[in-house]
């Protein structure tokens, strides 16, 4: 494929596609290939080089009802347990696609050279989960992001995409309504590039870097979000942060870096200051029909899943760190501020290293425990967000015209609270789908939108600024403070009162990021790049704590102490966010309805 | 307990550079790269350094600690005396950009001449039958995670600019080995392993082995086999007799050659005068 | 900067960070290929001086024939080790000579081996990250290189020297009288050829080449659990190639020395000579 290259401006390079995807994850790898496919020329942005993204983060595995080691999973089965998981709230189309649509898509990465562990009959294993009825997860080993990562950057340089790493997208350009293209930086030169294309995909994944405790790398500053909202796109669910109930909590260094659901799916507890199970005693009503109540038969359940009820270990994420904050709060916590997973009491030495080996192998490299003989210390770390770019279940098209969102930048598909591994599925599902409606979209376009040069001008003056001032701030510090503040009163339990006090705080680092002057010129200058990134992590952090200020309840990913019941009538509204002028603002938005042959699931199961 | 931790780092551009000393708070428990971390944010605002999971996941943050090729973020401060110099390097066989940020382009561009993986055509929609036993060796090379560190350590391009455009480094051998073992694959990639990707370059000295993260077993598990499965095709008068006269089968795969022909897809900012 | 002598990485190429150090590792990466060298270079020297002292007196005691000589198929073995009397005219060349160029293949070809010469004897490279001193590097992508790739036709010689040895080991538990009455031998001896042998079978079944031959070349292990289950074991094997490398060359020279000791009677075998198996016939 030869590379189209567009008329040159004068400071800066400009080239003409079709689709440009902004990020080289999981889900924008299987959206520029589906675009491809499509027939659209097609380009991938990414900030990092490729095969880096954090999807290689991903350990589990991919959720997909293949039924290869229980015949009884099916869609419908996989589609209950996902929006019993997001607690309703999620758009049921989203969580119908994609349910039915994750087997094929698995499938798939094993024509593309995946290698995913075999059952005995040969055929894709899959392992437990939490929230998962039945064992559902594709993986190998515990490094299943990685396994996709690399099938689909493989199959993306077979296929010939043109690829721009490292190279930082600013600004979507838009022609009136219409998305244009995109203006950023090379952050090799830090010279310009524009890439003019009808349509842009979306896929940057979270904004987990605006939380001090978090899994989530420099990379995850909102930008997608954040590009979304100033492009006039609305933002879905942005409330909702997911905090992975097992994050490692010492060595310092590590604190936040995760630690794999898998260790709990494969049989490992959890256990306070006293030793004691104390996942029992967080059994809450909405789960306490299907989860088990003694250790007994939690215990059996690993072998006979039929007959028994799960243990409470596997309960949904968001249940888990709650009840691990709790424990801690409660000051029955680990040494280090933690609580017990324990795996060594519970599997043998060999199993440990089969089943989880890059667990085995971070433990002893980074904090010199060996958890094939002592427990790990684990907390709750700052880890996905459910909310993101509002779209169209069928196309993921965003509310611009030409823009289209997928994965973890997009918001709906998991309602408050995102089941373990379906994250992975969601982004193979939803990334062919965005690739494919924004190949059509572009092909059906008369006129290639064009943005206006006044436009560009105003894109490199604002990258620029940063050069210009006399300031006295320094990015970074003000990025450690806002991750101080968003962790601390925007975090796992949440008060109308402190939120209150983290919006006032973002007004004044609002104020301070102005004032921000950078060291160096514009060559790989990581220095420049915060100051950049640093708008966006306070576009993303403010959308977040006004939605979270705005639901009276909790539910899922946002728990508030008070308001600490779920309340039904809020489980009717999805909160939009919208931003004109820059002011950030939120409306209700009534919970699409669900058919009633879809709603009948939800009976039967009860 | 912290202490403060003397550093030397290489700062720099393609058009010179050199060391620069630093002292650098740190706290028990910290890896390289967290003190490389605090000397950016406190010292060096522009220190230009790769990395993005700080796990030993996503290989990113490849560089020379002490001369060795290692991952900052899996390098251990507590493994160093707390009063030498730590030394810390970018890759030195790659070009440099800025500091300890290197172009590892050369390692993308082999990447795309590995002919990809060819599935059977009757495939049942892609529900494959693999057993376990037969996908655990090439699992092992996919386990990397592409630091390109042995990339970096290997002699052959390390030592010998001139050689990079015939050799295509461990990581890729071990691709090649990946796909010539997998138990479904189609095309035959041995005497393209040979003769375009340069696997008669390893002398088999094993630094490739001995810097990777992964500890994946490049040479014994990979390189070796590769090369004992290429002695098959290309170099053993028995074996080429036997398959003449029928004595051992054809593997039923179809010899391909290098693929990625045409222009990169992997763009590069264009020089402008002002920049 | 132009200091021609010193190789450092990327000298050819100016796109690299200007380091000049030809290493900048601050441990003692030297020690090893230093070890080797000597140990290699130790090995050669013995095994070079015993090819030569080649008198029969010098590497035969009943029942024991120095490995360097195994088999004995010359004119002037003993008669009661004697698998052939081939008539060597060139008296300079030993016998030994006809029999160590095929271990000396084996090894020099041998994927361990080749690491370590290269290192320590080529420095191509030294150590990991240690800049080689060669101006240019083709690998083994030619001759006479290229021939490391028939390793494995010196490993089907290695494997019929190992059974020779491992016979010679069976041998050094017979003892022969003068009036040629076999007895159950027990001697120090004989306890280093049976290491001997182990070592050697060791080494030779755990050879890359061995891998590939009983299963590394196929794809579907699990339609041959036989040929899985040997390559599990010489995989095995292989993970301590290195090991079985240098205990059988060292255990290899020692027996030779050994032997010499006992031939030349500066040292005594303490053995026992058990009552007649079989007696002379008809000699």
């Amino acid at each position: 494929m030869t590379a189209p290259t567009g008329a040159h401006n004068a400071s800066h390079e400009t080239h003409d596609y079709d689709v440009v995807v902004i990020g080289a994850g999981g889900s924008g790898l299987r959206a520029a290939i589906a675009a491809h496919e499509s027939g659209a020329r097609t380009a991938i942005v990414t900030k990092s080089l490729l095969g880096k993204a954090h999807t290689v983060m991903a350990e589990g595995g991919i959720a997909a009802s293949m039924g290869n080691v229980w015949p009884e999973d099916n869609w419908q089965v996989h589609f209950r347990d996902t929006m019993r998981g997001g607690k309703m709230l999620n758009n049921w189309r989203m969580a119908q696609l994609h349910a039915q649509e994750a087997p094929e898509r698995v499938w798939e990465l094993e024509e593309w050279g995946a290698l995913f562990d075999r059952t005995k009959d040969g055929k894709i294993s899959q392992r437990d989960f939490g929230g998962h009825r039945y064992a559902r997860l594709a993986h190998v080993g515990d490094r299943t992001g990685l396994e996709m990562i690399r099938t689909l950057q493989q199959r993306a340089v077979e296929l010939g995409i043109d690829v721009y790493m490292e190279c930082t997208v600013t600004q979507l350009l838009k022609d009136g309504d219409r998305i244009a293209g995109t203006f950023g930086y090379w952050r090799e030169t830090g010279s310009f590039i524009q890439l003019n294309a009808p349509a842009v995909i979306i896929a940057t994944g979270g904004i987990g870097k605006s939380f001090k405790v978090t899994s989530n790398s420099w990379e995850y500053t909102g930008d997608g979000h954040a590009l979304a909202l100033q492009a006039g796109a609305s933002l879905i669910n942005m409330e909702f942060v997911q905090f992975h109930p097992t994050g490692m909590v010492w060595p310092l260094s590590v604190r936040g870096l995760l630690i794999t659901e898998s260790v709990r799916g494969e049989g490992g507890v959890l256990r306070n200051s006293d030793g004691k199970r104390f996942m029992f005693d967080y059994i809450t009503d909405y789960f306490k029909a299907e989860t088990a109540d003694t250790e007994e038969e939690a215990d059996r359940w690993y072998d006979d899943h039929i007959n028994n009820r799960r243990p409470p270990e596997l309960l949904p994420r968001d249940e888990v760190a709650r009840a691990i904050n709790s424990e801690i709060k409660a000051g029955r916590g680990s040494p280090h501020g933690g609580v017990f997973l324990d795996i060594a009491t519970r599997r043998s030495a060999a199993d440990i290293h089969k089943r989880l080996p890059s667990m085995y192998h971070q433990f002893k490299e980074l904090a010199d425990v060996d958890i094939t003989k002592d427990p790990m210390e684990v907390a709750p770390t700052c880890h996905y967000v459910m909310g993101g770019v509002e779209v169209d279940p069928e196309t993921q098209a965003a509310t611009v015209a030409g823009l289209y969102a997928v994965g973890e930048a997009s918001g709906g598909m998991h309602g408050s609270n995102r089941l373990g591994g379906n994250s992975l599925s969601d982004l193979i599902v939803f990334g062919k789908r965005a690739g494919e409606s924004a190949a059509e979209y572009a092909a059906k376009l008369d006129r290639r939108p064009a943005a206006p040069a006044a436009d560009v001008a105003n894109a490199i003056a604002v990258a620029l600024k940063p050069f210009d001032d006399n300031g006295d701030e320094n990015a970074y510090t003000v990025q450690q403070e806002l991750q101080d503040v968003m962790f601390s009163l925007v975090g796992i339990i949440r008060t109308g009162a402190e939120m209150e006090q983290a919006l006032a705080e973002i007004e004044k680092y609002k104020a301070r990021v102005k004032r921000v002057t950078v060291q160096g010129g514009r060559a790989y200058n990581p220095g420049w790049h915060v100051a950049l990134d640093i708008h966006n992590m306070l576009t993303v952090s403010e959308a977040c704590a006004k939605a979270a200020l705005e639901r009276k309840e909790s539910r899922g990913g946002h728990t508030r102490d008070d308001y600490p019941k779920t309340d039904p009538e809020w489980g009717k509204i999805n909160l939009i966010v919208t931003e004109e002028n820059g002011a950030i603002s939120i409306t209700h938005k009534p919970l699409p309805q669900m058919p009633a042959d879809l709603a009948q699931l939800f009976e039967e199961a009860k | 307990m912290g202490h403060t931790q003397k550093m030397r780092v290489w700062r720099g551009d393609a058009a010179g550079g050199g060391f620069v000393d630093y002292d650098v708070p740190v706290e028990e428990g910290e890896v390289v790269l967290d003190a490389i971390h605090r000397l950016q944010a406190t010292q060096a605002n522009d220190l230009a350094v790769r990395w993005n999971c700080k796990a030993g996941k996503c290989g990113s943050c490849s560089a020379e600690i002490n001369g060795k090729p290692r991952l900052m973020c899996m390098s251990r401060l507590s493994s160093y005396d707390p009063d030498e110099t730590i030394t810390v390097t970018p890759m030195r066989t790659f070009p440099v950009i800025r500091d300890l940020v290197t172009d590892v382009t050369f390692n993308y561009e082999k990447a795309r001449e590995v002919p990809s993986f060819a599935p059977p055509s009757d495939n049942q929609g892609g529900k494959f039958r693999m057993n376990q036993l037969d996908v655990e060796r090439s699992q092992e090379f996919r386990k990397c995670i592409e630091c390109f560190l042995c990339q970096n350590t290997c002699h052959v391009v390390r030592d010998h600019e001139e050689n990079k455009p015939n050799f295509a480094g461990p990581r890729f051998l071990i691709r090649y080995a990946e796909l010539d073992m997998h138990p479904l694959d189609t095309v035959d990639r041995k005497n393209t392993a040979q003769e375009d990707a340069g696997l008669g370059y390893c002398n088999i000295t094993k630094c490739c082995s001995e810097v990777c993260p992964e500890n994946i077993h490049i040479t014994d598990n990979g390189i070796i086999p590769l090369k004992e499965r290429v002695v098959d095709v290309k170099y053993d008068p028995v074996v080429f007799i036997a398959k003449k006269i029928g004595l051992r089968k054809d593997s039923g795969r179809t010899p391909v050659g290098p693929a990625g022909g045409g222009p990169s897809p992997i763009k590069h900012p264009e020089k402008f005068a002002d920049s | 900067m132009a200091t021609q002598s010193a190789v450092t990485p990327g000298q050819r190429s100016t796109e690299r960070a200007a380091i000049s150090e030809k290493t900048l590792r601050t441990d003692r990466w030297w020690l090893l290929p230093l070890i080797t060298f000597i140990g290699f270079s130790a090995f050669i020297v013995y095994s070079t001086w015993a090819a030569f002292a080649n008198h029969p007196s010098q590497y035969y005691s009943d029942p024991y024939l120095s490995p360097f000589y195994s088999p004995c198929f010359v004119k002037g073995c003993p008669s009661d080790i004697n698998w052939g009397s081939l008539d060597i005219h060139w008296r300079w060349l030993s016998p030994a000579i006809y029999i160590l160029i095929f271990p000396l293949g084996f090894r020099a070809t041998c994927y361990y081996y080749r690491k370590a010469y290269y290192r320590s004897f080529w420095l191509s490279p030294p150590a990991c990250a240690v800049a080689e001193p060669h101006k240019s590097y083709t690998g083994e992508t030619r001759f006479p290189l290229l021939v490391q790739n028939l390793h494995r036709y010196f490993w089907y010689f290695a494997v019929l020297l190992g059974g020779i040895l491992t016979y010679d080991a069976v041998l050094a538990f017979m003892y022969k009288d003068a009036a040629g009455g076999r007895h159950f031998f027990l001697g120090v001896g004989t306890l280093l050829y049976v290491i001997n042998a182990v070592l050697i079978l060791g080494y030779t079944f755990g050879c890359h080449s061995c891998r590939h031959i009983t299963a590394g070349r196929i794809n579907n292990f699990s339609k041959h659990p036989v040929r899985y289950k040997w390559w599990s074991f010489v995989s095995w094997l292989n993970k301590h190639h290195i090991r079985w490398a240098w205990l059988s060359l060292v255990w290899i020279a020692l027996v030779d020395l050994y032997v010499r000791l006992v031939a030349t009677g500066h040292i005594h075998d303490y053995h026992h000579v058990f009552g007649a198996v079989s007696t002379a016939v008809g000699h």
